[in-house]
């Protein structure tokens, strides 16, 4: 397929350096273009899993089933601890009032633990979710592409 | 109220600041494509901050801290909701229906289920209605606003509002949008945090004048000085302590006039029109069914099971209902990728996260120093009025001011983003879908909520916000979840989850609205419905595809690949670049997506 695209310096590195003064040139000449005959990236997934996967072959609908799995578990798994920590609070402020009336340097703990307490939890429980579900699809691309 | 010149100078500048942006972006906008969906190069930080913009809405702006005056510490958890549907969204919805190509629920349902058009239209129909639900209270609030800081009727906000929106939507499109939505975010958490810290450091430092007595006290909160109320919207009012007061006009249905006395024992009926004047030192009245005293607001949990069963069913309405929002999921397609769509939902965790630090606390002060709101009812209005009653003088009003720019910024984000959204589903569904419908229908999608908001009676926007959420969460959240992860939904099955969960909430909505008007009140599952509504979706879309299993589409293998296999597989479908794109844009989109890795 012909294709054109800009020049940069990482494609530069696989096919002959290009001249560096290019980005200095004046404005009035249109830009240098490249032309490559096929993307060399595309080259680097593996074939065979690949159409394995695209024609739902048993073996490529057992691989995506369990990425789907894995994904769902940890999906659930996290959020059933944000569920679980912020939703035992209202029971626990029914059931122990004392609980309830505790204050930490003038201000009501209950206040701190609705009010301030949720936000980094849910912060960080995304930041958690979005590392591992990314670990998980590098470890899939990787086992495809290998 | 008096006319703060401050206040109209900051709605010219927010007013100006989205028009020039909105313009200033739009002129490189020309293809059907570029319009809708910004040529989807939307990077992920501007694209939070514009999801966050979009989502902040008047209930987050002025509700949270109105709920917070009346409520209290049981208040606490609709902020909590607002965000964690963000981390519900992320971890069940985002990356998956970003790969999908759907960039609407109706697309969603069509490409996934393979649906018929008349499914697709009864989607439709659900996306307008949870937008309509949710634009009324957002219009409503914007009157409040106006009616609050300018001498202006309350129609009058409303109207400036919709107006704007309507330019803004019908010349730029999305990127426009995107640009100002994201603009309107720093605009907002700005407008709400500098207020908390000024206001903070005066009540620290004890030079904001008299106040309405300790937080913590067993009684409710005093009138500071002697205060004049006057009811516009009739109210029923109850007090803790028989008292003592001036009233002019009509009390419990009798003309009244000088010296009236009200027990404990009953409510009050006050009809609008009447003038309440309370000396210093006088208990504060509150709206019948709000906490009356300060020490029980100060406490969560303080009204028992019934309390318990509300705050649930709350929780699963915000938790599950914002992965509904259709102007919330379109935005989502900006994103290049799945993996970006992803890193936007925990940019956008973190920055709601900063934004509901602030309402909290000045939904707290406005106890001590406006308590006169909960006679009225006006809560709403807490952040509005708060800086001029701490802060007597100029810098009363400039701070009243920002506060106002920074509301009249949240309805314009949040309008301009469902009346987009929606205008968008009537327009690819209900027209042919070319760029002069999508401006007829962002005409008529911002005219409707307007003539409601006008007409309806106003209720608190944190409520009327909270049942858009459980409609949403009751038919959208079931048909995303069980679409994205379970090969067994089917077109037959969905459709039947989505009328039972939305039938339920929708009764409830009815019953609700009659019991406002007749003056009843309804057991607290029928105003949080979700709690029932959302299991009942659940169930029965399960059931109904597991007994037309042979309605599966035949490719459902294949959708499920595209929407689960990483981004750099190259799976991924965008159905709409065949629709709109031309072949070199294709190619564009291409490489910028394995670009950005």
């Amino acid at each position: 397929m012909w294709r054109a695209k800009p020049a940069s310096l990482t494609d530069g590195a696989q096919s002959g350096k290009l001249p560096s003064a290019e980005q200095a040139d004046s404005p009035t000449k249109p830009k240098r273009q490249r032309v490559v005959l096929a993307d060399s990236r595309q080259q680097k997934t593996g074939i065979r899993p690949r159409v394995e996967l695209a024609q739902q072959t048993s073996w490529g609908e057992m691989l995506i089933k369990d990425l789907i799995g894995a994904q769902l578990r940890l999906g659930l798994a996290i959020g059933l601890v944000v569920l679980v920590l912020l939703g035992s609070l209202p029971v626990a402020f029914v059931a122990a009032p004392g609980f309830a009336e505790l204050t930490v340097v003038g201000i009501p703990l209950a206040w701190l633990l609705l009010g301030v307490v949720p936000f980094p939890l849910l912060f960080g429980a995304g930041l958690l979710y979005n590392r591992i579900a990314e670990r998980h699809e590098r470890a899939f691309v990787d086992m495809i592409e290998n | 109220m008096e006319l703060n010149a401050w206040a109209l100078v900051a709605v010219g500048v927010v007013g100006a600041a989205t028009f020039y942006l909105g313009q200033h972006s739009s002129r490189m906008a020309n293809s059907t494509h570029d319009f809708l969906l910004a040529r989807r190069a939307v990077r992920s930080q501007r694209n939070a901050a514009a999801i966050s913009g979009e989502y902040l809405s008047a209930a987050s702006f002025l509700g949270i801290a109105g709920v917070v005056l009346k409520d209290g510490a049981d208040a606490l958890w609709y902020p909590i909701g607002f965000a964690a549907g963000f981390l519900a969204l992320m971890l069940f919805v985002a990356a998956p229906l970003r790969r999908s190509g759907a960039y609407t629920l109706p697309d969603f349902m069509e490409g996934r289920l393979a649906a018929s058009r008349r499914i697709r239209g009864f989607a439709s129909f659900v996306v307008v209605l949870i937008g309509v639900l949710y634009l009324v209270p957002q219009l409503q609030g914007a009157g409040l606003a106006f009616a609050t800081v300018l001498p202006a009727p309350v129609w009058v906000g409303a109207t400036v509002v919709a107006l704007v929106v309507m330019v803004n939507v019908v010349a730029g499109g999305m990127r426009s949008i995107t640009v100002v939505q994201a603009f309107q975010y720093w605009l907002k958490l700005f407008a709400i945090s500098l207020p908390a810290f000024v206001l903070g450091a005066v009540f620290v430092s004890g030079s904001a004048g008299p106040h309405s007595g300790g937080l913590d006290a067993q009684a409710p909160p005093v009138f500071p000085e002697r205060t004049t109320v006057e009811i516009e919207t009739p109210v029923m009012l109850q007090v803790d302590e028989a008292t003592l007061l001036h009233a002019d006009g009509t009390v419990n249905g009798a003309p009244a006039e000088g010296e009236v006395f009200w027990s404990s024992e009953v409510s009050h009926e006050v009809d609008a029109g009447t003038t309440l004047r309370f000396d210093a030192g006088t208990p504060v009245p509150s709206v019948e069914g709000s906490v009356p005293d300060n020490a029980s607001w100060l406490v969560p949990g303080s009204d028992g099971a019934g309390g318990l069963v509300g705050t649930y069913s709350l929780m699963i309405a915000l938790f599950l209902g914002t992965m509904g929002l259709p102007h919330i999921l379109v935005r989502f397609y900006t994103n290049p990728d799945g993996k970006a769509a992803r890193r936007t939902t925990v940019h956008v965790l973190l920055l709601l996260g900063l934004f509901y630090l602030f309402p909290t606390m000045l939904g707290a002060l406005s106890r001590l120093y406006v308590p006169e709101l909960l006679v009225t009812g006006e809560t709403d209005a807490a952040v509005l009025l708060l800086p001029s009653a701490m802060l007597p003088g100029v810098a009363g009003q400039v701070l009243a001011a920002v506060i106002f720019a920074g509301a009249f910024a949240a309805f314009l984000a949040a309008c301009s983003g469902l009346v987009f959204s929606v205008a968008g589903v009537v327009a690819t569904d209900l027209l042919p879908g070319s760029v002069r419908d999508f401006r007829v229908a962002s005409v008529i999608t911002a005219v409707i909520p307007l003539v409601l908001a006008v007409v309806l009676r106003p209720t608190d926007l944190s409520l009327s916000i909270g049942l858009a959420f459980a409609l949403a969460a009751s038919t959208f959240c079931p048909l995303l979840v069980l679409g994205i992860w379970w090969r067994g939904l089917t077109a037959r099955g969905a459709l039947l989850g989505m009328l039972a969960g939305g039938g339920l909430v929708l009764i409830a909505f009815g019953l609700t609205l009659a019991a406002g008007y007749t003056g009843g009140s309804v057991p607290v599952l029928v105003q949080r419905p979700a709690l029932v509504s959302v299991p009942v979706a659940f169930l029965v879309m399960i059931i109904a595809s597991k007994a037309t299993q042979r309605a599966v589409p035949p490719g459902v293998g294949a959708l499920m690949l595209g929407m689960h296999a990483p981004d750099p597989l190259g799976f991924v479908q965008d159905r709409e670049i065949p629709r709109f794109g031309r072949a070199e844009e294709r190619l564009r989109f291409s490489k910028r997506r394995h670009e950005e890795r």
